[in-house]
């Protein structure tokens, strides 16, 4: 569960901070996009097994 | 935009008062407007504003007034009759108009449904198309459908969200509530990514205030209300009945302040900017379709987000749409219900004019269904004072009542006049309609309608 929460946290980091990397043109276009398939895929691997018991 | 999670709560006391037991904390409050605020629809009307000629006045001023104005809505009209009513707003309409006309506003909420799940399956297809050449992705002055590829992406998408309809649709709603805020921050992403490719960021060379095509200009008050009432069916038209009879206070309303501000702001303006980029990069024959404008600023990942936003939108709305037919037509099952609902939006999504005209579509939209909300407001704040009686239906055993079907039929006939005659944008229209009808509401049931016997 804690594990989860921290692999689900980092993956709606990883889709927001490196395109503001980008937009500080301290990350290139290729791996920005890269960093953002990752976030998401790791977002939806850990966020169901974190929200899947504090649903309403 | 658009309700996605909202079904598995509907489902729940559909007739009778929601009891204390059953009632919600804030925190679900905000993470459902929150979600089903950031949405398909987001997509196509940020690109719509910049199109629209809306300057940058206009967009960060007034989209900010126009949001608050819906969130004061909520708060303080629709809120405070969920929580003392706490129906649903089917229910409250059968006690007040009869069981037949609760069945035509099913069979308009129903049709309006259809259509605007039909944008968001171009809203899809635009981005599965992404990966296929051969797949002509819409322009604004695309009415008609692009090509025999992009009616099989339509079509197979279609067909895909109406079996999901039909056979899985907690687990979309699931999805979406999972989908909320990552896709949010994918908004945000473009917005970011966008900025440093952009040849100026002063606001006023982003949002010109120049119509494209010649169109007319949206302006400040249009925008205001558009922002107000793009879901003026949901506030003023009361369909949020459903989902705030669960709050324990009215204060709840306040909750809608976060679909607002993060969906229909933040996220207005994030699309805008990607279309902003698009005109800088193609002039005139840029296209807003999302797929390609999302895929060049975020990759993969916004494509998902695309197809995602989309699919979230339209699967609830394709299963609503079915419910409100199955009210039409009980016998229908409601397999029936949503195949009919499903293959309506797969053939409106084959035509892009409803997605390329969405700001006009959700004015038209709100119009027609906000002004049976004003019929509630009159029953439930005013019926005593004006002499009307309240519930009247169901006090009487009548299963029809012309004085509220007169009083929403006249006013939207009127709009539709001036819709087709003067071109007027349907946003500035629907207060005046809400209004007229709970005014003509009072005239007609004073006029038209047998007091109940007494006891």
């Amino acid at each position: 569960m804690k594990t989860a929460r921290l692999l689900a946290l980092l993956g709606l980091l990883l889709t927001l901070v490196p395109a503001g990397l980008f937009a500080l043109g301290l990350l290139a276009e290729g791996p920005m996009k890269l960093a953002l398939l990752g976030g998401t895929i790791l977002w939806f691997a850990a966020a169901p097994r974190w929200l899947g018991d504090t649903g309403d | 935009m658009v309700p996605a999670s909202a079904p598995a709560v509907v489902n729940e006391y559909e007739h009778e008062r929601v009891p204390d037991r059953a009632l919600k904390g804030p925190r679900s409050f905000w993470g459902l407007y929150a979600g089903e605020h950031t949405a398909g629809t987001e997509f196509m009307l940020g690109p719509l504003f910049i199109a629209w000629g809306a300057s940058a006045v206009d967009v960060i001023l007034g989209l900010l007034l126009g949001n608050i104005l819906a969130v004061l809505t909520w708060r303080y009209l629709t809120a405070p009759i969920a929580t003392d009513l706490r129906l649903t707003l089917y229910c409250k309409l059968e006690k007040i108009c009869g069981r037949r006309l609760v069945t035509l506003y099913n069979l308009a909420n129903g049709v309006l449904f259809c259509f605007l799940a039909g944008a968001m399956v171009t809203v899809s297809a635009t981005a599965v198309g992404v990966p296929f050449p051969e797949v002509r992705m819409p322009t604004f002055s695309d009415r008609l459908p692009t090509g025999f590829a992009w009616c099989v992406v339509v079509i197979a998408l279609g067909a895909l969200q109406t079996f999901v309809a039909v056979r899985g649709y907690a687990v979309v709603a699931r999805v979406s509530q999972l989908a909320a805020p990552w896709m949010f921050l994918i908004f945000v992403a473009c917005g970011l990514v966008t900025l440093p490719k952009l040849a100026s960021l002063n606001p006023v060379d982003i949002w010109t205030g120049v119509a494209l095509d010649g169109r007319p200009r949206i302006g400040f008050a249009g925008i205001v209300l558009f922002a107000w009432l793009c879901n003026a069916a949901m506030h003023l038209g009361m369909s949020d009945l459903s989902i705030l009879r669960y709050a324990r206070r009215p204060a709840y309303g306040w909750a809608a302040g976060a679909g607002m501000f993060l969906g229909h702001y933040v996220a207005w303006i994030c699309a805008s900017l990607l279309f902003a980029l698009e005109l800088q990069r193609h002039g005139a024959a840029a296209s807003n379709a999302p797929g390609p404008m999302v895929f060049s600023a975020v990759g993969w990942a916004g494509l998902a987000c695309v197809v995602m936003a989309g699919w979230t939108t339209a699967n609830p709305t394709i299963y609503r749409a079915g419910l409100a037919f199955q009210g039409v037509l009980p016998k229908l099952s409601r397999t029936a219900g949503t195949v009919i609902a499903g293959t309506l939006a797969t053939i409106a999504g084959l035509f892009p004019a409803f997605a390329m005209q969405l700001l006009e579509f959700v004015g038209i939209y709100g119009t027609v269904l906000a002004p049976v909300g004003a019929i509630i407001a009159v029953d439930h704040w005013l019926a005593r004072r004006v002499g009307v009686t309240p519930d009247w239906a169901e006090r009487t055993g009548a299963t029809f009542n012309p004085a509220a079907l007169l009083a929403w039929l006249l006013p939207v006939a009127v709009f539709f006049w001036l819709y087709r005659t003067h071109g007027i944008f349907p946003s500035y229209l629907t207060v005046p309609v809400w209004l007229a009808c709970g005014a003509l509401y009072v005239v007609f049931s004073r006029t038209l309608l047998r007091r109940p016997s007494a006891p």
